[in-house]
């Protein structure tokens, strides 16, 4: 890997601020460089939400996504705004509430039920986030299981590390599960 | 080499802020600088500093302004709506030379805009803002790591030259995260004005020996009684009328800066040795440039960039000698062409200038820098 431009995109409120700031802080932990930015609006919840991550073996200039190698939505209303005009070798991972829209390479969409798995299984919809970070890394190969976990207990509320731990744990399975299957 | 942390650009300046000698800070949180204000409310008080949220944006100037007379670095930050408010405590600090920061992360504007999105339009502002004739300087980061090494270079030109630094950041820089490293102790540079700590009944507080920068600064409550002022003073801090005075005073505080321009004024090329054309831009807008310019070099065009580092006093000196050698310039700002008009002044004889400017709250682009770059083959 010598660039990957990774894009989360969802509602202000659900942590994919603080999902994509777990991912640059594994790539830092794995001696890569990273820009991490965010764009949201003044809304503290509800309002739309961007974040990226970029990761790479050389110094990086611009920090914004520009040709994403990776899109995770959701929100129907993000997976409609940024899903629709991805390259087309973009690995494109959406909640499996969402409806796919007709853009997007079936053979480069993976489904997997992030918020359901949080509420549910986890027993917190508010650890969707690490949930996700979990499922990215497993796809993405980012960072070992040590410094993914390392990343995780680093930027969660103090008194949350074990339930985001279970979280991360899930998301992993989620996507072990299923290249098992 | 040191350990890599992510940090973002604002808790990045906050640190650089500590290491420089920091110890107290005022403010009124504001989006897009509001993180300064909560990291220097974490780390403050664990270095044996003070921070205060105060009622407002001039409270808190005024605050920092109290804090530095009282013999403590202090800064505050804000953005651009705060930014207007502070203007006239701005003025007064570079009147009764008081050194301090202010940081202002910059957002679209005018009035309070949109709130979480980037800009430049604050350029001008930094350097006029506050009415009269003033010295002033202002410095711009465009990493995280610049956040942190450039704030202390603030700090440090602050207490040198007894006069308020403007911090001129962006929503670009503020809000990027990066892996950085932090720079040794024993590399960093630490500069401290110069003080008075004995009560001594003849000397006048403002008075200066021959080959003195400033005059010498004693904190409140420790040395000599006297008076500060905003209006035109003599050695003696007290207020005058006279002509002569005022032209003195004001001579003096304007050459503080301008004859010390060598000390002051940094800038930075990249691939400037061979270049053709070259991109201006400073702050956020640099990382486009450098995209713009790797893109640009692979088309085969000679492409560097010119970045003030030292927005306040204009660079004008290294841009003419590096315009001599340019077809054109392209100036890359977020705001409808502030820096443009400086640029135009100092160049505008030798080589083609373009424009790119964005102020609709978006980021300026590679492919846009770059289209201009190409066009000029």
């Amino acid at each position: 890997m010598s660039r990957m431009e990774i894009r989360l995109a969802g509602s202000g409120g659900q942590g994919v601020i603080l999902a994509s700031v777990i991912l640059a802080e594994a790539a830092v932990i794995a001696g890569k460089y990273t820009a991490q930015s965010q764009s949201y609006g003044p809304e503290a919840r509800g309002g739309a939400c961007k974040a990226e991550t970029l990761i790479s073996d050389a110094p990086i200039g611009f920090t914004k996504v520009r040709h994403p190698d990776f899109l995770m939505a959701l929100t129907q209303k993000s997976l409609d705004k940024y899903g629709k005009d991805v390259p087309e070798r973009c690995l494109v991972l959406m909640d499996d509430s969402l409806t796919a829209i007709p853009e997007l390479d079936p053979e480069k969409t993976v489904r997997y039920p992030i918020l359901k798995t949080a509420a549910e299984k986890v027993g917190r919809i508010q650890t969707a986030n690490v949930v996700a970070v979990g499922c990215i890394n497993s796809l993405l190969h980012l960072a070992d299981h040590e410094s993914i976990r390392k990343a995780v207990l680093m930027h969660v509320p103090a008194g949350t590390e074990e339930i985001n731990l279970k979280a991360l744990e899930a998301g992993i399975e989620l996507v072990n599960k299923a290249e098992h299957a | 080499m040191g350990k890599i942390v992510l940090m973002q650009g604002n808790e990045a300046c906050v640190e650089g802020a500590i290491a420089a000698g920091m110890r107290f800070y005022a403010g009124y949180p504001i989006t897009p600088s509001t993180e300064i204000a909560e990291r220097s409310a974490l780390r403050l008080p664990q270095v044996g500093g003070k921070f205060i949220q105060m009622e407002d944006e001039i409270g808190s100037i005024a605050c920092a302004i109290g804090a530095s007379v009282a013999g403590v670095k202090a800064m505050t930050a804000t953005s651009g709506p705060g930014f207007s408010l502070k203007q006239e405590n701005l003025g007064y600090a570079c009147l009764a030379e008081i050194p301090l920061v202010v940081v202002d992360v910059q957002r679209q504007g005018p009035s309070t805009g949109m709130a979480t999105s980037p800009s430049q339009g604050d350029v001008m502002m930094a350097r006029w803002g506050t009415h009269g004739d003033h010295p002033m300087i202002t410095l711009s980061p465009s990493s995280v790591k610049e956040c942190y090494d450039l704030v202390i270079r603030a700090f440090n030109l602050s207490e040198k030259y007894r006069t308020p630094v403007i911090f001129l950041m962006d929503e670009i820089v503020g809000h990027l995260r990066e892996g950085m490293e932090i720079t040794p102790e024993d590399e960093i540079e630490i500069v401290n004005r110069p003080t008075v700590l004995y009560p001594d009944p003849k000397r006048k507080p403002y008075q200066m020996k021959k080959g003195q920068l400033v005059p010498k600064m004693a904190p409140f409550g420790k040395g000599q009684r006297y008076n500060i002022t905003g209006l035109i003073h003599d050695e003696s801090g007290f207020p005058t009328n006279s002509n002569a005075e005022a032209e003195k005073l004001l001579h003096r505080l304007m050459h503080k800066i301008s004859d010390n321009y060598e000390d002051i004024v940094q800038t930075e090329e990249v691939g400037m040795e061979d270049a053709e054309v070259a991109i201006f831009c400073y702050g956020g807008t640099m990382r486009a440039a450098m995209s713009a310019m790797e893109e640009a070099r692979a088309k085969g065009i000679k492409c560097g960039i010119f970045r003030p580092v030292t927005i306040w006093p204009f660079p004008e000196k290294e841009l003419r000698k590096a315009a001599g050698k340019l077809k054109k310039i392209i100036v890359a700002e977020h705001n409808y062409g502030q820096l443009l008009l400086e640029v135009q002044r100092v160049a505008g004889s030798m080589c083609e200038i373009e424009f790119v400017g964005k102020y609709n709250g978006s980021v300026i682009t590679p492919e846009e820098i770059l289209e201009k770059a190409v066009n000029s083959k």
